[in-house]
């Protein structure tokens, strides 16, 4: 352990919980699962139009073939993970809750790398999207919002900043943090790439102080490069959201109706930089995903490299399966996890992790009186008052929403957390949003 | 099994407080004043408090069960409610009476205004002010406090009557005041039990030191201003227990910390006009009613500023 690491810069720090981490998988390297005998590979694992199917029943596919695309703007590219034989182009409903378009391939074990993939030739910043776009990256830290899009400026100037996301504040996940200690050279090499064609100066890692061998490890590797800062940030839920990252590296307010790059920063997820870096290097698409299967219900937790298309059941079949029934499974982490009705869902892009739990550790909690405590107040990083927005929602008063600002929430379940009362406060945000939203 | 897999809305953990734990602290915090009431007052304390406690519950119970609401007794709420009316009387009260108030705090000021979340006044404050209205002569009437002990069937005054009648020649001194040696309300008299309950219910979050710090300060700043000793005007009535107990009732106080300063500092400021300007030496708990009925207007009028909001 190094010198004492002094959180946001000793800066003040907006509100949020202090949730139990349950980083039980720190230090599982990630394991590359076999390839499963079936994989089912969505055509519609991004924010944006679903992709057209490039291939047809009965072709062979190789690993990192392209079988998907769209002619729209915003979308993203889909890869084949695994050689073999296209069985059926079916529809069923993957995690992400939608009934899309799924290529099914039956696998043929050999992993035969397909000749398209090549590293791409990237001189300048329009080469430098297009490779995005090939790649078929999306947002890794959840949203799926397509990188080619995020990446795109009109005007280069507006942004001088980059914020890579690196806070990882959702209990239980781990694979940022791997990234981090794995991959900080294909992440040092994604950041470089996006500093040299977006002519960006200053870089901010943001990472939670309960990191602080990432931070120790990539402080020493950024030492002689001043464009770059690590940022230990407090580790208290939600600093990965992304305005409170963008407020608490570098002090920029992206403020109610703005995108990130109004206020001059762009995002982006860590376990995403360090994927630019390895599509640079090998020109291999976004066909697999690491991710943290975890959970009182898991025989052995650890973190996966999975394909994408295999289903959650081969993947915890690969951690010893499960100990007991499970009561509950989480697609992702568990302030605002979704959780999943099947297990034979497919793995999407931007799944990061799978949480199981047993029954003793999926407690109902009785909604009881509000008795105006002011916790959700206090813990709201947005700086909301859902006790009032909940009362204002009953009333059906709209105007009284649109004053207390329930657009801006950010649904990251802290008032719910804090809440004695077990009420569903998050739920009544997202409803009152829905409320006042213009009629489409 | 995919049937059986639990769908729920996030987020899938919550923390551990619940309204009972909250209110278990709260009773907890209330201990140290109690024993000390019982090491002064006698066992009379003990017995005050258990009635007033007992039928505070039985009347949340019997209310609720005529208004076919939910049984809330586990909650706790209503037994501090019961504990803290105690507090708020005379030792020798009578307990018919004591019935009464409990009857008044519960039933009419929480329970017709729609049960815990929702009584516009802080029930226990709002039964003490009934009592005293409607049995004037026992609610102010003292038992004598000499040696460390109250004597049976002596009575005396207060301090803060003491100095409202110019007769200060009797005033206990600091250090008995300090340790609750003193005529008074049974729970208001040691200062020392009441900060370290106030200080168990900051650090256990249960309160933020706002609304204690604001109350109590303002009386001592005003203190100065009115050319009052602000030792006795601290110690010598009921601020302590109402700036930490009362005051911060969740309800009926403000949500936001900066509604919760005005709420703090208009007690202090009422409480300190009715002690020197007055005709009745004490006003901590007229402060807190009164202020308790603008609540709503602070919560509608101070509000926190979103973050990134934009003015429309």
């Amino acid at each position: 352990m190094g010198a004492k690491i002094v959180s946001n810069n000793g800066k003040k720090t907006l509100p949020g919980v202090h949730v139990p981490h349950h980083k039980n998988t720190n230090d599982s390297v990630p394991q590359v699962m076999p390839v499963p005998d079936k994989v089912y590979i969505s055509l519609h694992m991004h924010m944006g139009a679903p992709c057209e199917p490039l291939v047809k029943k009965g072709d062979y596919v190789k690993v990192g073939q392209l079988i998907g695309s769209s002619q729209a703007f915003m979308s993203a590219r889909t890869h084949s993970s695994v050689s073999g034989t296209v069985e059926a182009i079916t529809t069923m409903t993957t995690s992400i809750g939608n009934t899309d378009q799924v290529v099914v391939i039956a696998t043929d074990g050999k992993q035969e790398v397909s000749e398209e993939v090549q590293p791409p030739v990237v001189t300048n910043y329009q080469e430098f999207l297009d490779a995005l776009k090939c790649s078929g990256l999306v947002g890794l830290g959840g949203a799926g919002f397509p990188a080619h899009v995020k990446f795109n400026l009109k005007d280069l100037n507006a942004v001088d900043t980059l914020v890579i996301n690196a806070a990882e504040c959702e209990p239980y996940i781990t694979t940022d943090l791997r990234t981090m200690l794995d991959k900080s050279d294909m992440l040092m090499k994604g950041i470089k790439a996006v500093q040299n064609f977006m002519d960006i100066h200053k870089v901010y890692i943001g990472i939670e102080d309960n990191k602080q061998d990432a931070i120790e490890k990539l402080r020493k590797e950024t030492e002689n490069d001043s464009t770059i800062e690590i940022v230990a940030l407090k580790a208290m839920y939600p600093k990965g959201a992304e305005k409170v990252i963008a407020y608490e590296t570098c002090g920029r307010v992206i403020k109610e109706g703005q995108l990130p790059f109004q206020a001059g920063v762009i995002i982006s997820n860590v376990t995403s930089m360090a994927f630019i870096g390895e599509y640079l290097t090998n020109g291999m698409p976004l066909i697999t995903k690491t991710l943290t299967i975890d959970g009182s219900a898991i025989k052995e937790p650890k973190n996966v490299v999975a394909p994408i298309g295999a289903t959650f059941k081969d993947i915890v079949d690969f951690c010893g399966g499960f100990t007991e029934e499970p009561a509950k499974v989480l697609m992702g982490g568990p302030m605002m996890g979704t959780p999943l009705y099947d297990i034979s869902y497919p793995l999407v892009k931007n799944n990061n992790a799978m949480l199981a739990f047993t029954k003793a550790d999926v407690p109902h909690w009785e909604e009881t009186a509000c008795i105006r405590c002011g916790r959700c107040v206090r813990a709201c990083p947005m700086g909301l008052m859902p006790s009032l927005i909940e009362t204002a929602f009953k009333m059906k008063d709209t105007d009284e929403l649109k004053a207390l600002k329930v657009n801006l929430c950010i649904e990251c379940g802290c008032c719910s957390y804090v809440c004695p009362a077990k009420r569903q406060l998050v739920v009544t945000n997202k409803l009152s949003k829905r409320l006042i939203a213009p009629k489409k | 099994m995919s049937n059986k897999l639990i769908v729920s809305a996030s987020p899938h953990v919550r923390d551990n407080a619940t309204t009972s734990t909250i209110m278990r602290d709260v009773l907890i915090a209330l201990t140290p004043a109690l024993i000390a009431a019982t090491i002064i007052f006698g066992f009379r304390a003990l017995l005050l408090t258990a009635v007033c406690i007992a039928s505070c519950v039985l009347f949340e119970y019997a209310a609720e069960r005529i208004l076919g609401r939910t049984n809330t007794i586990s909650d706790l709420s209503a037994a501090v409610t019961g504990m803290i009316l105690a507090f708020n009387l005379p030792v020798q009260f009578p307990l018919w009476m004591a019935i009464i108030g409990s009857f008044f705090a519960i039933v009419v000021v929480k329970q017709l205004f729609g049960g815990i979340g929702n009584n516009f006044a802080n029930p226990a404050i709002a039964a003490r002010i009934f009592l005293l209205l409607s049995f004037s002569q026992p609610m102010t009437t003292w038992l004598q406090v000499e040696n460390g002990r109250a004597i049976e069937g002596v009575f005396g005054a207060t301090p803060l009557a003491l100095i409202s009648t110019g007769n200060t020649a009797n005033l206990p001194s600091i250090m008995e005041m300090f340790l609750g040696v003193r005529g008074g309300s049974m729970g208001e008299t040691c200062a020392l039990a009441l900060i370290i309950g106030g200080i168990y219910l900051i650090y256990r979050k249960v309160i933020t030191i706002t609304i204690p710090l604001s109350f109590i300060g303002g009386v001592l700043v005003l203190s100065f201003l009115f050319g009052v000793n602000p030792v006795y005007e601290l110690l010598g009535g009921g601020l302590l227990l109402g700036a930490f107990f009362m005051a911060t009732d969740y309800t009926t106080s403000p949500i936001t910390e900066k509604g919760k300063l005005i709420f703090g500092l208009g007690c202090a400021l009422i409480t300190m006009v009715i002690r020197v300007f007055g005709s009745y030496p004490e006003g901590v708990s007229y402060s807190i009613l009164l202020m308790n009925i603008i609540t709503p207007h602070i919560n509608r009028m101070v509000r926190n500023k979103a973050f990134g909001g934009v003015q429309q």
